[in-house]
């Protein structure tokens, strides 16, 4: 039995098995849609989490399984003691697969210590999001038809964002990438990352402050916000939450073919006027999250089309 | 200069970082050793100038990994007749349990305090162990 906590747990090669799933299922869902009939996904979600509970539901409908699950903690039985392990334990009675949140760092692996079903990690606190950066990973491969060769703009907060640490990391093993990394000097890319990921594995990569600058050379740019929940204090938030705002004007330096990411969601670090251009995924890639969580889901259970 | 004399069958841990002998005397349980243990802070030494050494009677179970984990500068002597038999090489564990606590407030070990404290090794060259959990870096004297 597998687990997925980690978006490393996945080599190269079934990572783009994966994606070609993926892709197939965007194409042809009816072929799909009887795949998981009778089995059960439970979403165990210890804090809210709108977009990526309703994601994992959707694909699990999608593949004609049914969902049971909690979405907060105070609905489950942690709000009396009960430890991850017992919980897992019991809903594993309930069902057949388990996505699971926690705002705890390593409370997936805990879970999956003790699970008799596989669980897949949807957030771990501030530690591991895999399944953001396989949708990461579909949406690059689906308009740039490689994960190499290729350079990748990462703006905004890349001290606390987790899907960028992911991301970076998930992208070393591909050859030819490149990396430039847009922030202020504030927000810098940890030094975990910078040494133990980029500079361990002689990815070629640049720091920069202003966005305009850089952009033409980018195939990809992923844009994050800045969290207020990171900030201790509420000036520096301010001070820095619209440091980097992609707008129309912005656009100009980009080439026809770069595409803009984000995991969303958003506050202010894209215009809204850039939704309508054809180089703004993002909305698609939200889309690219059920198809992949579908493929992850038949993976893990070991079922085909 | 103290003289304490030599050990028939035991121990001799030497080159311990001067001031690090008392971790190594609690973490190894040498309170519940029933024979004699020897504590000798401030030793002179050639290499550190000053370290710690701890003799110990009798051949019981010491746990080499722990003192690995502590530091893997540390020599075990096997001694046995009064000579020293054995030089135990001392290795970085690539794992090792309930030794140290992780601080990271965000990790689950924080809130489900029964969970094993398990770390591994990250980084050999560096020394890094990180917890199995949320793969916070154990910070040196932790």
């Amino acid at each position: 039995m597998r687990h997925l906590l980690n978006p490393l747990d996945l080599t190269v090669e079934e990572t783009y098995d994966l994606i070609k799933v993926a892709e197939d299922i965007r194409e042809n869902p009816d072929k799909y849609c009887e795949v998981a009939k009778r089995k059960i996904l439970a979403t165990c979600f210890y804090e809210p989490s709108t977009r990526t509970r309703l994601s994992f539901e959707s694909a699990m409908i999608r593949l004609g399984g049914q969902v049971l699950g909690f979405s907060e903690a105070t609905s489950s039985s942690a709000s009396k003691g009960e430890s991850v392990s017992d919980t897992v334990s019991v809903v594993g009675c309930y069902s057949d697969i388990i996505a699971m949140r926690h705002p705890k760092e390593g409370a997936a692996l805990v879970a999956s210590m003790k699970s008799a079903v596989p669980i897949i990690n949807a957030g771990d606190g501030g530690h591991q999001h895999p399944t953001q950066t396989l949708t990461d990973l579909l949406t690059i491969h689906t308009y740039k038809k490689k994960l190499d060769n290729l350079t990748i703009g990462v703006c905004g907060d890349l001290k606390f964002g987790r899907t960028v640490h992911s991301l970076i990391t998930a992208l070393v093993r591909y050859p030819g990438v490149k990396f430039i990394l847009v922030s202020p000097e504030e927000l810098r890319i940890p030094e975990s990352i910078r040494e133990d990921v980029l500079q361990k594995n002689n990815i070629p990569f640049e720091e920069v402050e202003t966005l305009e600058d850089v952009m033409p050379k980018m195939d990809i740019l992923y844009m994050t916000r800045v969290q207020r929940e990171r900030f201790f204090n509420e000036e520096d938030y301010i001070r820095l939450k619209d440091r980097y705002i992609l707008d129309m004007d912005k656009m100009k330096y980009a080439s026809d073919d770069m595409i803009v990411m984000h995991p969303l969601p958003r506050v202010n670090e894209i215009s809204v006027e850039v939704d309508s251009d054809p180089r703004a995924v993002y909305f698609k890639q939200a889309q690219n999250g059920v198809y992949i969580r579908m493929a992850l889901i038949m993976m893990l259970l070991g079922l085909k089309a | 200069m103290i003289n304490i004399s030599g050990l028939k069958d035991g121990y001799v841990i030497d080159h311990i970082k001067a001031g690090r002998c008392m971790d190594i005397y609690r973490a190894l349980d040498l309170d519940k050793c029933t024979g004699e243990v020897a504590i000798i802070k401030n030793a002179k030494s050639g290499k550190q100038g000053k370290k710690d050494i701890i003799k110990i009677e009798g051949l019981l179970d010491i746990n080499l990994d722990l003192l690995g984990f502590i530091d893997d500068n540390i020599t075990v002597n096997v001694i046995k007749d009064e000579k020293i038999i054995e030089k135990k090489p001392l290795t970085l564990p690539t794992r090792i349990s309930n030794v140290a606590k992780c601080k990271n407030p965000r990790c689950i070990t924080c809130v489900e305090q029964e969970l094993e404290q398990i770390f591994f090794l990250a980084d050999i060259e560096k020394k890094v162990y990180r917890c199995l959990y949320c793969e916070e870096a154990l910070e040196k004297g932790q």
